[in-house]
């Protein structure tokens, strides 16, 4: 056991296969989490493209020939099947299937292991002056874990009848009736849970415990601080939606009701079930996850954000007490708003309303956060590199993002909104060209740390602005459309009248797309060529005070050659009176 | 292990931190699933609840004091580590794991009964709840079992000293907790 105490955890594998595969060190792990769940976004968005060429043109014009399909639409009906894509054209439950696998890939494969599980396990110990995780072995299990619960996921698309095709919500009863897929997201999603627990446990001990001396919780960088808050939320909401989904699997495989009502109608029949459940049981069990897990996305993707911005401005971070108060108050509070996710489930307005004022509060931190950090640019002499373009624009989208939450988190204007496109803009906003862009800029940001060479800057701009303006024309359009009334989850809205006038906004909505996935070219051009060809970056190339820069790059088995001493706070820059304009915090004098 | 317990910030041993994140975990978990039982069974208008002739209720009070003797094993066990006899430490985890094992039988032949009786995990709502939450703490038991094995196997090759039992100190947090589990679950399920 005393494996697991201070001090060099491990000894230094030699072999290839313990050194790179079968790694438990926080590093290593870090970068099979990233490259693993960058492929996992690499997938989701694929299957959204599909989605968007689909809604662009849902259906056959007069003069559309059967027999001469045209290069494009034969040729993506022979890749997909013609059950899947008959003449090229979408079927509606191979566009369910794709719905509910986007979200839930994006989502429990792509973003929260990109933020937390890869960022979280290489900068964590290393701003914190550790030489590992607390349990490095558990570390190691959580990424194979991970990866098996990624594996039965996607394998679902084998199952007779496709693969999980109610959402990634799973409403039941749905979920309940619907063919075997739904049982290989519930198990493959009970996997991904025992693999998250993991994690955050690992998470929260090292953030307590394994503090070089001097590193006091007052002086951890931002950074740390929302890897605190993050694993906490996934320790106690998980397991909520673990046992919802155990109670689902049981509806499926052994006949109980617990989400079946008495007497339900299936088809033409009544369902053969003892009944009384109820449906809404499962949206309380899941949105009690699901809303914490919304703060999961956003705040690991915050405190990258932060660590870019105040290391590009050469200042102190405004208010650091003030974002430490925010994130610990929006992490007590997103156990408390799960249901305004359900509002239009016939709820009493009492309870409507209590759920309102909930919602409401939770604003204040997050407005709070974002006023912070803009706060921090006041005055700046700003450094404009990759990194710091992606955070910047982190602040706006992320305002539009939240802003547009508002008249969904009131009850009267959210029975008009949901399930339109609206909703489906505002959470993009919060996850896609907020988040998701947060972690681009980390990529770039801690790179030099990961491989050693700085990512080449040039590319980098191609990369941003492309994506930038891709996913601003892909999400934007999404409102107008919303608020016209455009329903959601359709494979083909214009099956709808009502639909019609904004239906041409989709065409727009699909160039998005297109730009989005193009731009990504030369980024991963960029990351591939750059870990070999890159220019050398140094220990410290962006002249940042946190501890991640005071160990090599990329940090030695054991990270730091003599345990670390901490002697001031994250963000000490252009002190008065000093030469540089950094103070690391390792420095004694 | 304790040794290095001074070492970390808390003062807390890494792996009994650990344990308590773990056992917060387990709360929610076992917390969601009686909300759930709580909800449905004062909210549907189709939970029936059967009689409580047909609960045996005077079975699940023996198993309860099975379970809690256990936990008063394991006690004594961490006990005897404490001053250092490994003798006493392996009987007690012998007498605990024993429990567990007792326990677990007499669940076995309850389930037979209630599945003849027409209590199925199909049939009516409160079966299925029945079955999912015991089942669910059958399964942590099952484990917790397990886990005192391999303490035992740990013990017996001499693995613990008074100074440094973490392992044993961090079983019998689980332990407790499962007999905890269970003594929310026997009112809930059988007296209620």
């Amino acid at each position: 056991m005393s494996d697991h105490g201070h001090g060099q955890a491990h000894g230094e594998p030699t072999s290839f296969l313990w050194k790179y595969v079968f790694s438990v060190d926080h590093k290593v792990i870090g970068i099979q989490y990233l490259i693993t769940s960058f492929l996992f976004l690499l997938v989701g968005f694929s299957m959204m493209l599909l989605m968007r060429y689909q809604l662009a043109w849902p259906q056959p014009g007069a003069d559309f020939d059967p027999e001469n399909l045209g290069a494009l639409r034969g040729f993506i009906a022979w890749l997909f099947g013609e059950t899947n894509m008959p003449y090229g054209y979408m079927d509606p439950a191979f566009y369910n299937q794709l719905g509910a696998m986007h979200g839930t890939i994006m989502i429990f494969l792509g973003v929260v292991p990109l933020g937390v599980a890869a960022f979280g396990n290489f900068i964590l110990p290393l701003q914190i002056g550790a030489d590992d995780m607390a349990f490095p072995r558990l570390n190691m299990a959580s990424y194979w874990v991970y990866l098996v619960g990624g594996i039965i996921m996607m394998s679902s698309f084998l199952a007779p009848g496709g693969a999980a095709q109610s959402g990634w919500t799973s409403y039941a009863p749905l979920s309940v009736v619907a063919p075997t897929g739904q049982t290989i997201w519930l198990i493959a999603m009970i996997v991904i849970i025992t693999s998250s627990l993991l994690g955050s446990i690992n998470f929260i001990v090292t953030t307590l415990n394994m503090r070089a001396k001097g590193m006091t919780l007052g002086r951890m960088p931002i950074f740390c601080w929302v890897q605190l808050v993050t694993a906490v939320l996934l320790l106690l909401a998980f397991p909520v939606l673990e046992a919802g989904a155990v109670l689902q699997l049981l509806d499926r495989v052994a006949g109980s009701s617990f989400y079946i009502p008495k007497d339900m109608m299936y088809g033409d029949t009544v369902f053969p079930r003892s009944g009384g459940g109820s449906p809404l049981l499962w949206q309380h069990l899941f949105w009690f996850l699901a809303h914490p897990e919304v703060y999961v996305l956003l705040l690991p993707a915050m405190g990258i954000v932060t660590e870019i911005i105040v290391t590009n401005t050469r200042k102190p971070v405004f208010g650091y007490k003030e974002l430490v108060g925010s994130f610990l108050l929006i992490g007590a509070l997103s156990f408390v708003v799960w249901a305004h996710h359900m509002f239009v489930s016939g709820m009493r307005t009492s309870i409507a309303n209590l759920f309102v004022t909930t919602t409401m509060t939770i604003s204040v931190p997050s407005v709070a956060i974002l006023t912070c950090l803009i706060l921090s640019l006041r005055g700046a002499q700003i450094r404009f590199n990759t990194p710091m373009l992606f955070a910047l624009a982190f602040l706006p989208m992320f305002g539009i993002g939240g802003l547009t939450g508002l008249p969904l988190g009131f009850a009267p204007t959210d029975l008009y909104l949901h399930d339109t496109y609206y909703v489906i803009g505002h959470f993009h906003y919060v996850v896609a060209p907020g988040s998701l862009a947060a972690l681009l800029g980390g990529t770039y940001y801690w790179f030099p740390k990961m491989f050693g060479r700085k990512m080449n800057e040039p590319l980098g701009k191609v990369h941003f602005w492309g994506t930038l303006v891709g996913l601003n024309l892909v999400f934007f359009p999404m409102f107008f459309q919303g608020m016209w009334g455009m329903n959601r989850r359709l494979a083909d809205p214009t099956l709808h009248l009502h639909n019609m006038p904004v239906q041409g906004w989709s065409t727009v909505i699909l160039g998005g797309a297109i730009l989005i996935a193009v731009s990504q070219i030369p980024f991963v051009w960029n990351f591939f060529w750059s870990i070999w060809r890159g220019e050398k970056a140094g220990d410290n190339p962006w002249q940042s005070t946190t501890l991640e820069w005071a160990c090599p790059s990329p940090p030695p088995h054991g990270n730091f050659a003599t345990p670390p001493v901490v002697y001031r706070g994250p963000y000490e820059y252009s002190v008065p009176g000093r030469k540089a304009d950094y103070w690391p915090q390792t420095d004694a004098t | 292990m304790s040794a290095h317990a001074a070492g970390t910030n808390t003062g807390i041993s890494n792996a009994k931190l650990g344990t308590w994140s773990f056992l917060a975990s387990e709360v929610m978990l076992f917390g969601g699933l009686i909300s759930a039982y709580i909800i449905l069974r004062s909210g549907s208008s189709q939970f029936f609840v059967p009689p409580r002739a047909m609960m045996g209720v005077p079975l699940a009070t023996l198993n309860t004091f099975v379970l809690i003797s256990s936990s008063v094993t394991m006690v004594l066990a961490i006990a005897a580590i404490q001053v250092g006899n490994v003798q006493k430490l392996k009987r007690f985890l012998l007498c605990t794991i024993g429990g567990g094992g007792i326990f677990l039988m007499i669940k076995a032949y309850e389930y037979n009964h209630k599945w003849h009786e027409g209590i199925t995990i199909s049939g009516s709502l409160f079966g299925s709840f029945y079955y999912t939450l015991t089942g669910l703490h059958m399964v942590h038991v099952v484990g917790g079992m397990a886990l005192l094995s391999y303490i035992y196997w740990q013990a017996s090759r001499g693995d613990f000293t008074a100074a440094s039992h973490d392992r044993v100190e961090c079983t019998g947090l689980y332990w407790h907790l499962v007999d905890l589990v269970w003594v929310l679950l026997f009112p809930i399920l059988y007296l209620l």
